[in-house]
């Protein structure tokens, strides 16, 4: 289990945990890093340029890898542009792609997810693109350059869980990048079954956010997640479906051909 | 004929535009939102179709209708749990803070409620550009970092271009710049938006026609319909987000939120990128001690005041229907039902407000009147540490102008 990390772009990380940016405070900062051991945070920079008080950048301890967001961004070159103001205030060269032109349900817009990817990639951005759990945009942002692949879980803030969990098992299948579930994520049991499946990291924002005890409920994902990696890496039993499967197999009828 | 149909027909159509006004021939946004307020019963729903709508995962209009309804009432406690889930889900416990400056008090509509209208002998006054930046130096000193501007509607003393310099220099000094000024055509938005604004803010003050033309006398405010596009005008005009509101109480409160809220409902729908948010200024009833809000008594008794009560009940079937809309706590609200509302419905709040001309820096005279009185004159230090104490988050900005 030690050398087991999270390789993102080159980067190596130990904790699979990453606290999102919707709902901010400095309480959920502290809790993630301390009670959760997140060693990535992701920053809205329509956030981070606020003076003052309002500059959460100040409140994110030294070593903690900052992910900064396109939040805000409509479309492609409305992404480029932050992700690029992002990096000019040294914010590093993560970025985390979110296109959004749905105010309602905040669902990502896959095909300019993709645009941005490429163009992005391309100048040496480590890109972590958000988006809706399809097969083909997860390729094709693979082959634009993206360095992970973030499906959502449900929509955003809703702590629905895995709603979308078939077609995320199929792109833990069939993307070699790491999966990284974003959003939906309400309760740590949740994050725990991603992670059995194969799922490499979890973003989780509101589901602690608005626990009532936010240091202990970041301490119960970083307890899930792990022991969903754990479930994951040992292999979890068949699941056997309706009262087993070795009563009456049905090619039991079957005789042995003997050779002549 | 009744005299006042004698004096109606003595007035202009409120329903034609003028000249110089943009009609959006392709748009019946405005024609479904007055056949369904029109046919908005709210006497028809019952106990159970409120609990249905509380209970619902995800709420249609006819739940909206239920939630508005008198028979909602008692399940007030009940909807405001509801609306602070939804709100939390939303906005975690983030509360947006902005200040309104009023740059130009100068009016030529005659509305009969309205401390600023062109009858009322009211001391009239337009901040220049060196007295504008003077303002919002002294504004965002305080921290501050999203302005709303503010004019009387007048678009002959405060012209489009007079209102594009004031965003530009707003745009050095804050991040967000949001506009409630007189209706525009979509070009006009565009400049606005060019210039650095990026939220426009329209009240319709009521969504009845009839109403509306008693209350809106004379002056370019009086076409009703002209005013009912401006938020589709400003999406069109490349604005990121538009807010609606009814002034509840000129008219059936429950009919004029229905309004208000399928307004945004269906624009949003049409403009799926469009931010849209709330706001919920009401006229409140008078008694003994109360202060009024500008209006007349003569005016507040021809008008359905609204309760305190009822305005927590239309703020939160606001936060049920459209849970990602924003909302904006008015100042003419007194501190203590401003407190409780932030993170419970509301998501916005003002501080450090003033509706006077030219009364943020000390080096200007104040030189015009305001429009309504404040019930809330704390500064942003106070109400910052009111949000804190709630155990909620002041936030500055959560913006970016693309």
């Amino acid at each position: 289990m030690k050398t087991d990390k999270l390789t993102i772009g080159g980067h190596e990380f130990d904790s699979r945990f990453i606290l999102g940016s919707g709902k901010y405070s400095v309480k959920l900062i502290e809790a993630a890093v301390k009670q959760a051991g997140a060693q990535i945070i992701t920053l809205a920079l329509r956030r981070a340029n606020s003076a003052g008080e309002g500059n959460i950048l100040d409140y994110i301890p030294e070593g903690v890898t900052l992910l900064p967001n396109t939040s805000g961004a409509r479309n492609a070159e409305e992404a480029i542009r932050i992700a690029r103001l992002a990096r000019e205030l040294g914010c590093g060269d993560f970025v985390k792609i979110e296109v959004i032109r749905d105010s309602k349900y905040l669902l990502p817009d896959n095909y300019e997810t993709i645009r941005a990817t490429e163009v992005l990639a391309k100048e040496g951005f480590i890109v972590m693109p958000y988006m809706y759990p399809d097969l083909n945009a997860a390729r094709d942002l693979r082959d634009a350059g993206a360095a992970a692949v973030m499906p959502l879980a449900s929509p955003i803030g809703s702590n629905k869980g895995l709603s979308t969990r078939d077609f995320i098992r199929i792109l833990v299948d069939e993307i070699d990048l790491p999966i990284i579930v974003d959003a939906g994520i309400g309760r740590p049991s949740q994050a725990c079954e991603a992670m059995e499946m194969g799922v490499d990291a979890i973003m989780a924002n509101t589901a602690i956010a608005t626990a009532g005890d936010i240091p202990a409920m970041a301490e119960a994902f970083k307890k899930a997640i792990e022991a969903g990696r754990a479930a994951y890496l040992s292999g979890p039993g068949r699941v056997i479906e309706q009262g087993g499967a070795a009563s009456s197999p049905l090619t039991g009828f079957l005789q042995e051909e003997e050779e002549a | 004929m009744t005299q006042a149909q004698v004096q109606k027909q003595a007035r202009s159509s409120h329903m034609e535009y003028l000249p110089d006004m943009e009609v959006l021939k392709d748009s019946d946004i405005a024609r479904q939102v007055l056949s369904q307020m029109k046919a908005y019963d709210y006497q028809v729903y019952s106990a159970a179709d409120v609990k249905q709508a509380l209970s619902a995962d995800s709420r249609g209009l006819e739940d909206f209708k239920a939630l508005l309804s008198p028979a909602a009432a008692p399940f007030l406690e009940e909807m405001a749990r509801k609306a602070q889930e939804e709100t939390r889900k939303h906005f975690g416990n983030s509360v947006y803070l902005f200040t309104p400056l009023y740059i130009s008090n100068y009016c030529e509509n005659y509305c009969v409620y309205c401390g600023f209208n062109c009858r009322n002998k009211i001391r009239r006054a337009k901040l220049d550009l060196d007295q504008i930046e003077q303002e919002m130096k002294a504004i965002a000193a305080t921290g501050l970092e999203e302005i709303l501007i503010l004019t009387g509607e007048s678009r002959r003393m405060s012209d489009v271009s007079y209102i594009g310099e004031a965003c530009r220099l707003a745009a050095r000094y804050f991040k967000m710049v949001g506009l409630e000024v007189y209706p525009m055509n979509t070009e006009d938005y565009a400049y606005l938006h060019q210039c650095g604004a990026d939220y426009v803010t329209v009240f319709q003050e009521t969504y009845n026609p009839d109403k509306y033309e008693m209350l809106h006398l004379a002056g370019h405010k009086r076409i009703f319909p002209y005013r009912m596009d401006a938020q589709e005008r400003a999406l069109r005009g490349g604005m990121r987000g538009v807010a609606f509101a009814a002034l509840l109480g000129l008219d059936d409160f429950r009919k004029d939120a229905f309004a208000t809220g399928l307004h945004a409902y269906l624009l949003q729908r049409k403009y799926p990128q469009a931010e849209i948010s709330f706001s919920c200024p009401r006229l409140r009833p008078i008694t003994g001690e109360q202060e009024t809000s500008g209006e007349t008594p003569a005016v507040q008794n021809r008008m359905n005041p609204v309760s305190e009560r009822e305005l927590l009940q239309i703020m939160c079937a606001y936060r049920l229907f459209l849970p990602f809309a924003g909302m904006t706590i008015s100042t003419r609200e007194r501190a203590g039902f401003r407190d409780h509302v932030i993170g419970l419905a509301a998501t916005k709040i003002s501080a450090g407000v003033s509706t006077g001309i030219g009364s943020h820096s000390e080096t200007i005279e104040e030189q015009g009147d305001d429009q309504f009185e404040i019930a809330d004159g704390r500064n942003l230090q106070e109400i910052c540490q009111a949000i804190r104490g709630r155990g909620l988050q002041p936030v500055m900005n959560d913006y970016v102008f693309l």
